[in-house]
């Protein structure tokens, strides 16, 4: 099942975290208090200029020793500290989340053309492939990802949600099938600026997963939807794909459309489906990611997983209920379904 | 005579009570077992090949057959089989001959891997009711893609792609020459492709005018020998492969006996009459990857790039480099043919030794090709031995573009494998150029038959998928989380990266 929300304003006026937690928490019949989380873009104003990652470490010992050293061989540390908790009845603090706010040296890597990001890339891939007891869970710059096991409420109560105040929010209410209770694999999923929630199952994830490895990424975290966040780096940051064409590529139409298609429109719809066939994403999903400049909604090609769209002003909102749009603005317009693998695109305003 | 004879592989009896004496099986055995003498209708064992040809057409199923009537005293190393090649061998003191595929009872790989299906949290999709999509495309496509912005803001593509072949379904018919067999054959073969949208291989027999029709179907084939090529052939092709193995006998060249070098076949192979077609093991013009690469752009000059281009390697130890090494030339896919795969004629120490299993050779092109970046660059084509949709299914999820079929397609004309294809005898009309055999195979039949077998392995692949929860093909290729090893060991698993079952 699980529940998704996103949210934008396209003004970049920012908003605090409580009616995303009331929002979420009204689909708790979606989820099964064994995870939730929260992405938010806009939090960190003054350190917006340094990569925010935020990990899960086991203890502040051997695992923290390890990350410290391999950022500081990689760049500097500006900023760290424990990301502030509450505790919660209903959590157990199974890891210790912290942050760091981070600058890459960009000419420790060779001949690449987006070095910060790349040793970013680097870095997250090596220690949630090699570090035991650290997992790099968000890597953006000005924003960050807030996840735990358990409901939505706690979850928010225990990060103070409320206390953040951002743009774009995502958030994520778990009925986990693959692997429940561990805080790594509740939604969003990151990397850079790309965030995912996602309500579904990928059955092309063995497709999916050799090609974005084919580029060097490494899926480590027992679920399905990280292949998504690499997706979008891949087909958006380095093959520079449009927010429109990258769901083409994972949503295209099907071929009995494309032949009706004209001309033109009918090759460029193939030469996306030759071309990315591998990024395909079969099974039913619906999804909303987060971007550095406004958020993607989308659901399967034949929109097996429910998907909601509501608009107020300059405000976007898009769910798995229309319920939870209205508890985050009583006084929502234009709410509509989007047809299946339409795009939905939330961009700041210039 | 010290040798003596070898004990008959089969044993013919007919039931006299049953039998009508109307004498069709006199009629339709072209090796010779039965015969006429005064009102009995007498039979010589020892001439059967099980190719079972009068049990079929026999209206009262009066015969028997009985497979090894009489055995050596067992021995686990020194078989019957082991035997009678040392005993044949003695007494000629030449390489065996055999046809059809690897005889040797070794485990098979398709068989120990498991497909999956949806239940509960993904549902399964129904074919019957929602699009499938098996619509498949051989040949290069670029790594990525790029857009520019018009005047008027719209979005048009920049890159150009290169010439594909659009297939309906992913099974194709491999190459088995004019010569080989027969033009009703072909001819069976050519208008089941073009009734399915799919397409089948000439073989290197050249293409008989009796084809032209379905040309726009046909893969023509340039193998060692040259045989029927020219601009004219080249360029009535769909699609051009450069042939430089075979999974039956990887290595060595190929035999087209003379008895079936008729008129027909000699014209079309360009070949005078009655004489042996022998293609030499290397090409004479490729002794490097070099040289490949240049013979691939002449065959692209000579047809204006128009048309893609494949090579067809035999799945051997290095299959993966040397694919790797092919995706770097203008090549459009590379076909592999497993140590399975069949043949008109090869020898028996070829057919059953060298090569590895198909299985294994699309796992490790797969892998190798994604780890030099180089996928897209070319389609991979698998054969040898693939005998049901659940093999092609399994192919693709390894990792393969589409599939060829040989012995599947002969099989739906007829054929009962009994392998003796290069003796220009086969009582199906199939291997043999003699009239009166071929006339048995109607033409029109056999495209019935051969488009309803590709007909049915789509039905099927088609709910395979829908019950994966997957709707189009690109969301099987490579896809190998949908597949679990059963029984088969860690070694293996680790090269085909796949789980094993309960994992």
């Amino acid at each position: 099942m699980c529940g998704i929300i996103g949210f934008i304003d396209r003004t970049k006026s920012r908003m605090d975290g409580s009616s995303i937690k009331a929002a979420l928490s009204l689909m708790n019949e979606r989820g099964s208090g064994d995870g939730a989380g929260y992405a938010a873009y806009g939090i960190y104003p003054e350190y917006a200029d340094y990569y925010a990652l935020h990990v899960f470490f086991d203890n502040l010992g051997e695992p923290k020793r390890k990350v410290d050293e391999l950022l500081e061989q990689w760049g500097e540390i500006v900023h760290q500290e424990e990301i502030p908790t509450t505790p919660q009845p209903g959590i157990k603090k199974v890891h210790i989340p912290w942050r760091y706010f981070f600058k890459p040296s960009e000419d420790l890597m060779a001949g690449r053309m987006d070095s910060e990001n790349d040793v970013v890339t680097y870095v997250v891939m090596e220690v949630n492939a090699n570090v035991k007891g650290a997992t790099i869970f968000s890597s953006g710059k000005n924003m960050g990802v807030f996840k735990a096991s358990g409901w939505p409420e706690d979850v928010a109560n225990f990060y103070r949600i409320e206390s953040y105040k951002g743009y774009i929010w995502l958030a994520h209410n778990r009925y986990p099938t693959n692997s429940p209770g561990w805080w790594g694999g509740a939604h969003p999923f990151n990397l850079l600026n790309w965030s995912v929630v996602h309500n579904g199952e990928i059955t092309s994830y063995g497709t999916n997963q050799r090609y974005v490895e084919g580029y060097g990424y490494k899926c480590t975290l027992f679920t399905d939807t990280e292949v998504v966040a690499y997706l979008f780096d891949l087909l958006g940051r380095q093959h520079e794909l449009s927010h429109e064409m990258i769901v083409k590529a994972l949503a295209p139409p099907f071929w009995d459309d494309i032949d009706r298609m004209p001309a033109k429109e009918a090759e460029l719809n193939k030469a996306v489906r030759l071309t990315y066939g591998s990024a395909l994403m079969n099974g039913p999903f619906a999804i909303v990611v987060g971007t550095e400049n406004g958020i993607v909604g989308f659901t399967d090609r034949i929109k097996l997983r429910p998907l909601v769209v509501g608009e107020n002003g300059n405000r976007l909102y898009i769910s798995s209920e229309e319920a939870a749009i209205r508890v985050l603005d009583p006084e929502v317009k234009n709410i509509y379904t989007p047809r299946a693998g339409e795009p939905i695109v939330g961009r700041f305003i210039e | 005579m010290t040798l003596g004879s070898v004990p008959p592989k089969f044993k013919v009896s007919i039931d006299r009570d049953e039998c009508m004496d109307c004498g069709r099986c006199i009629e339709n055995c072209s090796y010779g077992v039965y015969r006429r003498e005064g009102d009995r209708i007498l039979v010589e064992s020892r001439k059967c090949t099980a190719c079972l040809r009068c049990v079929a057409m026999c209206p009262r199923d009066a015969i028997t057959l009985t497979e090894k009537p009489i055995d050596y005293r067992s021995h686990p190393l020194w078989t019957r089989e082991v035997r009678e090649d040392i005993i044949n061998q003695a007494r000629s003191g030449k390489i065996i001959l055999s046809g059809m595929g690897n005889a040797r009872d070794l485990p098979v790989i398709y068989d120990r891997l498991l497909l999956d299906a949806c239940q509960v949290t993904n549902p399964s999709i129904d074919p019957l009711r929602e699009p499938m999509e098996l619509r498949t495309y051989i040949g290069k496509k670029p790594s990525k893609l790029k857009f520019k912005k018009t005047e008027s803001g719209d979005v048009e593509l920049e890159t150009k792609l290169a010439p594909n072949l659009k297939l309906d379904t992913p099974i194709m018919i491999g190459h088995m020459s004019f010569g080989a067999i027969s033009l009703n054959s072909h001819l069976s073969m050519a208008r089941a492709v073009k009734e399915t949208g799919t397409f089948m291989g000439t073989g290197e027999g050249g293409l008989h005018k009796a084809l032209y029709p379905y040309q726009d179907r046909m893969i023509v084939q340039v193998a060692s020998g040259r045989f029927g090529v020219n601009i004219d052939y080249l360029e009535r092709g769909a699609a051009i492969e450069i042939k430089i193995g075979q999974g039956a006998k990887p290595g060595i060249g190929g035999h087209l006996p003379g008895e079936k070098v008729n008129e027909e076949v000699s014209r079309t192979r360009m070949i005078p009459l009655g004489s042996d077609a022998i293609s030499p093991a290397p090409h004479h013009d490729i002794y490097s990857i070099e040289d490949l690469v240049q013979l691939i752009r002449s065959l692209k000059e000579a047809t204006e790039w128009k048309k893609p281009v494949f090579v067809k390697i035999a799945a051997v130890h290095n299959v993966a480099p040397i694919a790797a090494g092919i995706a770097r030339s203008s090549a459009d896919a590379v076909v592999i043919d497993g140590f399975r795969g069949g043949t008109g004629a090869a020898p028996k120490v070829f057919r059953d030794h060298v090569g590895i299993p198909i299985e294994v050779a699309i796992a490790s092109v797969d892998q190798k090709l994604r780890e030099q970046g180089v996928r897209n660059e070319i389609s991979i084509i698998a054969s040898g031995g693939i005998r049901s949709s659940a093999d092609l299914a399994k192919s693709i999820a390894l990792g393969a573009d589409a599939v060829y079929i040989g012995t599947a397609a002969l099989v739906a004309m007829g054929c009962r494998v009994c392998g003796n294809c290069y003796r220009n005898l086969c009582p199906w009309g199939i291997a043999t150029q003699e009239p009166h055999l071929m006339d048995r195979l109607d033409p029109e039949r056999g495209a019935f038959q051969v488009a309803n077998l590709i007909k049915g392995w789509t039905l099927e692949l088609s709910e395979l998928m829908g019950a994966a929860g997957i709707n189009s093909i690109e969301s099987l290729r490579g896809n190998r989380d949908r597949l679990r090893g059963y029984m088969l060991d860690e070694g293996m698993l680790k090269i085909l990266d796949v789980l094993q079952a309960g994992a």
